[in-house]
């Protein structure tokens, strides 16, 4: 482990008057499962759109180490190399499953689609590595000609992470993967990703307001509040030992079971 | 234009000179840029969206004094947009019109290549409905630019894929995407898949136009035209098990028509012209009789 796989430097954008992110920085390894947590309107989403660069910071930069070894500043990249970034060392997971599939195209369709976008003209091995994937994430075989539509929340979120992994990315990035689905099937999904990451080597920087997310998947946490960093270090000692009253609070307002 | 002029108060070829100026830069772009869809100032005509006001235009911003006009409708020169389009332009242009492909150097067309080969020195001209082969995978008309600037045609491959998928074969079987000159995907128009073998290497030029989406596209002669595919299911035209119940023609492209109400039918040869030209010549078909009289 050399130089950092991403570095963030003084990120900032506002809406308006409003901040919704002022100078955030960090690194991230790879392999390094970061958690950024904080309560609704706290900047989280919008930070991770800055990383992602789908929004452009007002000020800041965020720079990457491409798999040929070469750091970038994302920002110079041009549009067909950021999008050529985006389909294959990266990966996105969306909140809202609809957003990252294509509902009206089969599961193998989801899934082989970065295949094909970077030149995959084999329609066996497309299926073949789409089977691959779905048992990866455990999706039955005979689902594969169906749309995204027909499966459930956690099916749909599982065949997110299928269509993004299927291009080995090294970075992922998730946007509360989790919310939306019932606690035993959290928990399930919670299992694969952390078995995934483990598996693939992955990066990936989580956006939860869970807090049982982060410690699950997490190395570090990043807590956020209105805009800003507050707190980060490792996820035991944010959550077990907070020195901030804010975090403090966040941790004690966990419900217990 | 100063010649003779039919009565119809017209500009000749309908549409006045700055909008055939106009269409005419647009058609030049796109033979520039083979299969890059060039946005164009459509205009009114007086017919509606869907009956060829793209074809008309640019038949119109093309047509000179000395052209043979011939115009199909599914291959056919005897329906009513064909006869109408025809009309027209023989009445505001007075130009000759023909139904022979070999004699016609302006061929406007809806839905089909004719069978007869095409030479040196002729234009067909599409009526497109839908130019833009991404739409119905990416709604996104910002989008479909992006991707065709970038050149990102995973997506049309998606499409094949659920074919594949769904059918066991890549069940389009018109409008089957194509790659042109090894840059831009285009949309041949509603042509059946049929006719994109006809497309690649062709001598003529082919210009396409979409009316009521505003776009004009080419390709010019000789250009390499790529039906897409995948390694293990390559592209296949249709083939028909039996030959012109008329004229006896085989490898060309067949009309389903049915002759009652209890189940009879006959398979013919879409393009007319081609099925007339083989009866003159004295080709029959298991069901022809139409032929014997008309050589009586």
């Amino acid at each position: 482990m050399s130089a950092p796989l991403l570095q963030a430097r003084g990120l900032a954008k506002h809406y308006g008057a409003r901040t919704a992110c002022a100078d955030v920085s960090f690194d991230l390894d790879p392999g390094e499962v970061l958690a950024i947590v904080g309560e609704s309107g706290s900047g989280k989403s919008t930070l991770l759109s800055l990383i992602a660069t789908e929004l452009a910071p007002e000020s800041g930069s965020v720079s990457y180490r491409m798999r040929d070894g070469v750091v970038r500043d994302l920002s110079h990249l041009s549009e067909a190399e950021r999008r050529a970034l985006m389909r294959t060392d990266w990966g996105f997971v969306r909140q809202d499953a609809a957003k990252g599939l294509r509902m009206a195209v089969s599961a193998g369709g989801n899934v082989g689609e970065r295949l094909m976008g970077a030149g995959a003209r084999h329609y066996g091995n497309i299926r073949g590595t789409a089977l691959d994937w779905l048992a990866k994430v455990e999706i039955a075989a005979d689902r594969i000609d169906d749309p995204p539509t027909r499966f459930s929340g956690g099916m749909r979120q599982r065949l997110q992470i299928a269509r993004n992994l299927v291009t080995r990315p090294r970075l992922v990035l998730m946007d509360e993967p989790t919310s939306g689905l019932d606690v035993s099937v959290q928990a399930r999904l919670l299992d694969l990703i952390r078995g995934l990451v483990a598996e693939l080597g992955l990066a990936v920087v989580i956006v939860t307001h869970d807090l049982a997310v982060a410690r699950l998947l997490s190395h570090r946490v990043m807590v956020m509040r209105a805009g800003r960093v507050i707190e980060t270090g490792l996820t035991d000692q944010v959550l077990d030992d907070p020195a901030e009253p804010y975090t403090q609070l966040l941790v004690s307002s966990v419900l217990a079971a | 234009m100063s010649a003779a002029q039919p009565d119809t108060g017209y500009n000749f070829a309908y549409l006045d000179e700055g909008t055939k100026r106009m269409i005419r830069r647009a058609i030049l772009k796109a033979i520039a840029i083979p299969g890059y869809q060039v946005p164009f100032a459509s205009r009114e005509m007086p017919m509606p969206y869907g009956w060829g006001t793209g074809g008309v235009q640019v038949t119109a911003a093309i047509l000179g004094k000395d052209d043979v006009l011939k115009v199909i409708d599914q291959g056919s020169d005897d329906t009513t947009n064909a006869v109408s389009i025809r009309a027209f332009f023989a009445r505001t242009a007075d130009v000759a019109v023909t139904t022979r492909t070999r004699e016609a150097t302006v061929i406007q067309t809806r839905h089909r290549i004719p069978e007869a080969p095409l030479h040196e020195g002729q234009v067909l001209v599409y009526q497109v409905p839908i130019p833009e082969p991404l739409r119905y995978l990416e709604p996104r008309e910002t989008e479909t630019r992006q991707l065709h600037a970038l050149a990102e045609y995973g997506l049309m491959h998606v499409k094949l894929y659920e074919d594949i998928a769904r059918h066991g074969h890549i069940a389009t079987t018109y409008a089957y995407p194509v790659e042109v000159a090894g840059r831009y995907v285009m949309d041949p128009s509603p042509t059946p898949k049929f006719d994109n073998p006809k497309m690649d290497d062709c001598p003529a030029l082919q210009l396409f136009g979409a009316g009521r989406e505003k776009r004009i596209y080419a390709v010019p002669p000789h250009t390499r035209v790529k039906s897409l595919d995948f390694e293990d299911h390559p592209f296949r035209v249709q083939t028909f098990d039996r030959p012109c119940a008329l004229c006896g023609a085989e490898g060309v492209y067949l009309d389903e028509v049915l002759l009652d109400d209890a189940g009879g039918r006959m398979f013919v040869c879409s393009d007319t012209d081609h099925c007339e030209e083989r009866r003159a010549d004295g080709h029959v078909g298991t069901g022809g009789v139409a032929e014997t009289v008309a050589h009586a």
